[in-house]
């Protein structure tokens, strides 16, 4: 069981990167980008390539960050310089990226058994692979998180806030909001990418389907993080997607090791998600019920 | 200061639904000249503060603002040289972020954004004081969201921020007109003190006849996608809605039809 729990977080902190990548555009742009389900795919096609044909994983990792900035500048370039609907120019790049991602490996999955990758030096140091993803996902969250933080305070990080928030307000004061909406789409599939092949060197393949689904559970993550976690400012924020992502895989392991099948899992998901985001509604409707069960009133 | 130049806007142009908001539009105003716009539904008054903005260009003619041509500027460009307040109090103001946040961003307008922290601690004095003029206690709730503020108190604050970096032109589009009585009065005070105090020019569109005429120097009708009347001077501070609704009549050949100007 202990062992199913930290499987689970070590997991829960690769996809927290996905994680925040997504909070970047759904809740900091105020966009649903299905980009990422293809650059989740890209990061870890690129790692998994590089990393077999000899580069250092390190490297290889970084090369997936760029990859991921480049399939988000694409959709950004389509939604604000070509007015595609934001949904639609996210499905138009995550469809391309399928080929793109065939391209780069070659086939539709690659192994790396026994292939070094970027948590192959803690495991050198006497560290259990699981425990070695844990520290090393611990530390990649910890920083990124801290970057985030700081970037999010800059005037460029609040000229996106603004524009996400209210792009009116933001333009009459003086933001180019094309630009922002590109360079949040960069920064959060950058994000996503880099998720992507951290995920792969960790499970040791990379696969052309593993970002079916990605967004939903990207979403389920930052709901239950937000949830459950709190929103008091930006730094709680971003301490509870993470969080949320981890609580997302210990649920998922725990409702697996409790016989649900594996095919079932996307299904779960996707109602928890539903159900999630429908919530504000059911409490509308909770409301008048409440009350008139109080005995009316105020 | 602003020179608007033979301007012409149509929607929807070459479809049945063509209609010309906009046309041989000309009107300029000396710097530190208040103006006051007024007319109809579908005047184009909206249509020419919104020109003038930058929100959509023009079909043809030339504007103009401080001698600077920018008829081909993209909105978030001529935001160095305007200020706004929009009808809508959600609307010039980021609801999510903070009051310092968005003083911050008004701070900043017309100067490149950089790496830099978006708001510093010698900017907090600052916008505390200007927050403590506004007199609505804003100056102790700098981490407040927006959010949470009133339409007037948002208002109030849009104000301050259209004109917290100098703009060479302020442009008021109904800022009061969905607000209440009141707080719609305390507005226009505080709008009228910043047009002063700053020696803005000012461009103010109004439904109401006697906003209009109580505030500003000049004042302007518009009746379909013209200018029929302007009026400064001596001539307007003698103005009341009376001799206005004539005027119009005389001058359009119709009646005044709007009942939110003439119930107000």
């Amino acid at each position: 069981m202990f062992e199913i729990i930290l499987g689970a977080i070590s997991l829960g902190l690769l996809w927290a990167i996905m994680t925040i990548g997504v909070y970047i555009t759904y809740r900091i742009l105020d966009i649903a980008d299905l980009t990422v389900e293809g650059s989740i795919a890209m990061g870890a096609a690129i790692a998994a390539f590089s990393i077999f044909n000899g580069m250092n994983p390190f490297i290889a990792t970084c090369l997936a960050f760029v990859g991921g900035m480049l399939a988000g500048l694409v959709t950004g370039i389509l939604h604000t310089k070509l007015k595609i609907p934001a949904l639609l120019a996210g499905i138009l790049t995550m469809i391309a990226l399928y080929s793109v991602n065939l391209r780069i490996m070659g086939k539709a999955n690659l192994s790396l058994l026994r292939i070094d990758t970027v948590f192959t030096p803690l495991g050198n140091l006497g560290i259990n692979p699981t425990n070695a993803v844990i520290l090393f996902g611990l530390i990649a969250v910890m920083v990124i998180i801290g970057l985030l933080y700081w970037f999010f305070g800059t005037e460029i990080g609040c000229a996106i806030r603004a524009t996400g928030n209210n792009p009116q307000m933001a333009r009459a004061q003086g933001i180019n909001t094309n630009n922002m909406i590109i360079l949040g789409l960069v920064i959060s599939n950058g994000l996503v990418a880099l998720s992507g092949s951290l995920i792969a060197q960790s499970q040791s393949f990379a696969d052309i389907q593993m970002g079916i689904g990605s967004i939903v559970i990207g979403l389920a993550s930052v709901i239950i993080g937000e949830v459950i976690f709190g929103t008091r400012n930006f730094f709680n924020c971003l301490i509870s997607l993470a969080l949320g992502a981890i609580t997302y895989r210990i649920i998922i392991a725990l409702v697996l090791k409790l016989g649900m099948p594996a095919n079932d899992l996307k299904l779960f998901t996707a109602i928890t998600v539903a159900i999630a985001l429908s919530l504000p509604v059911f409490k509308s409707y909770l409301r008048p019920l409440k009350k008139s069960m109080n005995g009316g009133g105020q | 200061m602003l020179v608007i130049n033979n301007i012409e806007k149509k929607f929807n142009a070459g479809t049945v639904n063509e209609k010309i908001a906009l046309s041989h539009f000309s009107l300029s105003l000396a710097e530190g000249d208040f103006a006051t716009v007024i007319g109809g539904n579908g005047a184009g008054k909206s249509t020419c503060l919104n020109c003038v903005a930058g929100v959509f260009g023009v079909d043809q003619g030339t504007i103009l603002i401080d001698g600077e041509d920018v008829t081909k500027l993209p909105e978030h460009k001529r935001s160095s040289l305007i200020g706004r307040v929009f009808q809508d109090p959600m609307m010039g103001t980021a609801g999510n972020m903070g009051i310092e946040e968005n003083l911050a961003l008004a701070y900043r307008r017309g100067k490149t954004r950089s790496l830099s922290w978006g708001i510093s601690n010698k900017e907090r004095e600052i916008y505390k004081e200007y927050l403590s003029h506004l007199d609505l206690g804003l100056e102790n709730r700098l981490h407040a969201k927006v959010g949470l503020l009133s339409g007037g108190q948002r208002q109030a604050l849009t104000l301050l921020m259209a004109t917290l970096k100098k703009p060479k032109l302020l442009l008021l589009d109904e800022h009061t007109a969905a607000l209440d009585p009141k707080t719609a009065d305390k507005v226009l005070s505080l709008s009228d003190r910043f047009v002063h105090e700053g020696n803005l020019t000012t461009l103010m569109v109004t439904h109401n006849m006697r906003h209009a005429i109580e505030h500003g120097n000049r004042l302007i009708m518009m009746h379909e996608g013209r200018v029929i009347l302007d009026i400064s001077g001596q001539e307007k501070q003698k103005l009341t809605v009376e001799d206005l609704l004539k005027r119009f009549g005389q001058v359009s050949g119709e009646e005044f039809a709007n009942d939110r100007a003439l119930l107000s």
